[in-house]
């Protein structure tokens, strides 16, 4: 390849790489995803073969990363904006929006048929609804129009445990949904304590987030409130089918920290999270990731040595 | 001026193209490792082929 073969009218300034386009599957997104559907699949009574399992894992990450890239297509907009998300592939001017949109839809489409053929068609069929709410229900609908969005917005995360058991089902059941609310429960406090010291970011987006549109003080209200229906979730699914001994201890400390972090934050005022530069809120958020994969670990935890007799109740 | 000097651009396209590549491979070993697990699996049963269809109709 020479100089020579460069045509001046195909050469974008931003000629993307391939590492572009993987960033427009938001892969730190992808990790959750294909970490709850894991346990999710090791957590149903029913054993995988493990190419399968690993297929069913792959597909439900590259659904996962199609709706984010769809999602990234539709809000590049307000991802122009935001401070957080300006440096992604579309704003930065790596990708094209078009090719964005063209590599989600393939990608939808390969990963829902893949995880049909490969698991079951039950599995499929709702990872194309997944991939629908995400982009569809909660992007391009309910995004824009409620402060309630981070909270529907949150089912679409929360659904991966629930595909990763019906993968291995074929059938539903009581448990995957409780692994569905446990993360459901967790999305908004997790964001409302980032919309907390990302201040200005949803307020130039115009993206009605509770801090814009109910102001601070409330949002820290339903940071507290929201924990506390959490925790009371959180503890309670140690008794169930995923749950036992190792699930019920990580889950009473953790759920103490957090419920104490939900507490500080409500007590405080805007002139005290000034003068710290938003500390409690900050480590609230960070306790928060630590939260939820402690959580699905410990279930995975329980999975693993059930039938060495140790895991369960 | 070197006709041989290779553009910034080209390195770009090359990386993106040996991905491209990449994974099209992994998914094509991927599809052959699911294919050999599901045709070797005790459940698994071939569908019905005409040939098949007309030695049930002959039987009954």
């Amino acid at each position: 390849m020479t100089d020579a073969s460069i045509n001046a009218s195909t050469v974008r300034e931003g000629d993307a790489e391939f590492g572009d386009y993987f960033a427009l599957l938001k892969p730190r997104v992808m990790s959750l995803v294909v970490f709850t559907a894991l346990v999710g699949l090791l957590a149903a009574p029913v054993a995988v073969h493990p190419v399968v399992g690993f297929c069913a894992i792959l597909f439900i990450a590259i659904g996962g990363g199609a709706s984010g890239a769809l999602n990234m297509w539709w809000d590049a907009d307000i991802d122009q904006v935001m401070k957080r998300t300006k440096s992604r592939p579309i704003p930065a001017g790596k990708v094209e929006p078009g090719e964005a949109l063209s590599l989600g839809l393939a990608l939808s489409g390969m990963s829902v048929i893949m995880l049909a053929l490969a698991t079951n068609i039950f599995a499929g069929a709702f990872l194309a609804f997944t991939i629908f709410f995400y982009v569809v229900i909660y992007t391009m609908w309910l995004k824009r129009a409620t402060p309630q969005n981070i909270v529907i917005g949150g089912a679409a995360g929360a659904f991966p445990p629930v595909i990763g058991w019906i993968a291995a089902t074929g059938s539903m059941a009581i448990e995957p949904w409780l692994m569905f609310a446990l993360t459901f429960m967790w999305t908004p406090p997790h964001f409302w304590a980032l919309a907390l010291f990302m201040r200005s970011d949803y307020d130039d987006a115009g993206v009605p987030m509770l801090t814009v549109t109910h102001g601070r003080p409330a949002t820290r209200k339903h940071i507290l409130i929201y924990t506390i229906l959490l925790a009371l979730l959180a503890v309670g699914t140690a008794f169930s089918g995923v749950g036992g001994p190792i699930y019920l201890a990580v889950a009473v400390v953790l759920n103490a920290l957090f419920l104490h972090g939900a507490w500080k934050i409500s007590r405080r005022d805007e002139n005290d999270s000034e003068a710290d530069n938003f500390k409690v809120e900050r480590s609230f958020f960070k306790l928060s990731l630590l939260y939820l994969f402690l959580h699905f670990g410990a279930i995975l935890a329980e999975a693993v040595l059930k039938p060495y007799g140790l895991g369960g109740w | 001026m070197s006709l041989r000097k290779e553009h910034e651009l080209h390195q770009r396209r090359k990386g993106r193209n040996v991905g491209v590549g990449v994974l099209l491979a992994s998914f094509v070993v991927l599809v052959l490792a699911l294919t050999i697990v599901k045709v070797t699996s005790a459940g698994f049963k071939f569908p019905n082929t005409s040939s098949d269809v007309q030695q049930t109709e002959g039987q009954n």
